[in-house]
């Protein structure tokens, strides 16, 4: 049974449509990379998945789930750095989903917490600020923070952009993991290599689903320049869309 | 000497003791909800909400004369009015809610002046914009007792979506609905705290017992509670020696409590060891890792 469905969906700003008219399903367990040129909509659909920006038409659907058992990382975090806030309270964050606004953390939560630091290689940096990270740790906390959040569909959008082979390959790791324990992952990406190594199924976007299914069969020259094509169309004074929303 | 100079004022006359009962209490309730001000960057927030208030005290005084409540409630209603307004133009518009509280509290400052001026005299506004902490009774001492324990209690349930709408609200969106609701009741307990503040202090003066200590804390401590600490401490001490100033060199004591408050944050500007300017000059060896 799927666990997520996307039923002619459109999603957009201000009427004009950045994915258009996608219909598909994301089976239990998918490691699927969402890829395609800068434009093709990869964030908007995350976020639409996400349920941070709501369908200009069609629908989302998210079998037993709410917004809690999914868990974003997006390509630009909106994190205020020079908020005064330790590595350990960020990663914490990651356990709202258990114990929201009241709820204490006990020892097991302290444990994940650790574990999910250790993993990540960041242990004896959890009193440090926020602020005083680099890049590639500030990732590597991020990824902290989804591990503890333990959610059972995990959205990273170009996690592995402006980081190092080292950090990279570290995380990856976790993702193969996350795969391994039937979680669902989907991951919007650029490096074509990567996705062919690391990524069974693939959707290709380029404003609208050019191609989806296996990984081989998606990443064709063909289908490339034909994203490549799409996403460079864009019509400011486009009429109503004539197919008609389900 | 040091008990005439310390302590008598304060053993001698009722109206210092409430004074300074009334200046603990604030120095507990509002500068917390500075510190937040600030490292959400509404500093300046603050005092746009301290004129927004003005109206609504004045629209009190118009109707019930220098009652406490009329002008506390129409400080309430009209601080709550602009809140809620500014927040619904900039969701509804291109406006910023900063600016669209700009325009607001330009609005009601000079209608708040206007209001005052139908009715009072010039003694009449500057207890208004200044106040009068000397002339705390009883009933004002207790709300602003009352004030403060709301918003201990408020800020402790809305802690968690408040601190994570302040680092990552992109996260806090993600995970929960929270972040609106914490907003708006912050944003009351900025209301609340101001009117609280303006017993003592006036409209224009409220917001500072609210802003310096909290500004000043970012010198002396790294976390979230160690600021709020850092700047309760600073409040409390800017009203117990700014009402001893005004009392032995005869100076109004609103401004006298600011001016204390405003000279400890020019000396952590200098001194505090976080970022203060002493600990930069000073040449220190790098560490090996």
């Amino acid at each position: 049974m799927p666990e997520l469905r996307f039923r002619n969906l459109t999603l957009g700003y201000e009427r004009h449509p950045a994915v258009h008219h996608l219909d598909g399903a994301v089976k239990n367990g998918a490691l699927l990379a969402v890829i395609g040129p800068n434009g093709a909509g990869k964030t908007t659909l995350f976020r639409g998945i996400v349920g941070t920006l709501r369908p200009l038409a069609g629908s989302i659907e998210c079998r037993r789930m709410d917004i809690r058992d999914i868990a974003f990382l997006p390509q630009v975090p909106d994190i205020d750095r020079s908020f005064p806030i330790s590595v350990y309270d960020m990663v914490a964050m990651g356990l709202w989903r258990a114990r929201g606004s009241f709820g204490g953390i006990g020892g097991k939560d302290r444990q994940a917490i650790a574990a999910a630091v250790a993993a990540v290689g960041l242990t004896g940096f959890e009193g440090r600020a926020i602020g005083t990270l680099s890049g590639g740790q500030m990732q590597r906390m991020l990824f902290a923070r989804l591990l503890v959040q333990d959610a059972r569909v995990i959205v990273l959008d170009e996690p592995f952009t402006a980081i190092d082979a080292k950090t990279s390959a570290d995380l990856l790791e976790l993702v193969r993991r996350w795969h391994s324990e039937g979680r669902i992952v989907l991951a919007a990406l650029h490096d074509i290599d990567l996705v062919k190594a690391v990524f069974p199924e693939t959707l290709l976007l380029a404003r609208e689903p050019v191609a989806w299914g296996p990984t081989q069969e998606v990443l064709t020259s063909e289908n490339l320049n034909k994203a490549r094509r799409m996403c460079e169309a864009f019509d400011e004074s486009a009429e109503a869309c004539a197919v008609a929303a389900e | 000497m040091l008990f005439d100079t310390f302590i008598a004022p304060f053993a001698d006359f009722a109206f210092m003791r409430r004074a300074l009962a009334g200046m603990f209490a604030l120095a507990v309730g509002a500068p917390p909800i500075g510190v937040f001000l600030m490292l959400r960057r509404m500093s300046l927030i603050g005092d746009a909400m301290a004129h927004a208030i003005l109206p609504g005290a004045a629209v009190g005084f118009l109707l019930a004369g220098l009652s406490l409540f009329a002008m506390a409630g129409g400080g309430l209603a009209a601080g709550f009015l602009i809140a809620i307004g500014a927040g619904l133009i900039s969701r509804s518009t291109p406006l910023k809610e900063d600016a669209s509280l700009a325009a607001f509290f330009l609005i009601s400052l000079a209608f708040g002046v206007t209001i005052v001026s139908l009715k009072g005299n010039n003694i009449d506004l500057m207890h208004f914009l200044f106040g009068s902490v000397l002339a705390i009774d009883r009933a004002a001492l207790l709300l602003i007792l009352g004030i403060t324990s709301v918003s201990l209690i408020v800020l402790a349930l809305i802690w968690r979506p408040l601190v994570l709408e302040c680092v990552d609200p992109g996260f806090l969106r993600t995970v929960s609905r929270a972040g609106g609701p914490a907003h708006v009741a912050f944003l009351g307990l900025v209301v609340l705290n101001l009117v609280g503040g303006f017993q003592a202090l006036g409209t224009l003066l409220a917001v500072g017992i609210m802003m310096l200590p909290a500004i000043t804390s970012r010198f002396w401590a790294r976390d979230v509670t160690g600021m709020m600490a850092v700047a309760v401490i600073g409040a409390a001490i800017s009203g117990y020696a700014g009402l001893l100033l005004s009392y032995h060199a005869n100076l109004p004591s609103g401004p006298a409590i600011i001016l204390v408050a405003g000279f400890i944050y020019l000396l952590s500007i200098a001194v505090g060891p976080f970022g203060g300017l002493i600990w930069l000059a000073l040449p220190r060896r790098h560490l090996e890792a």
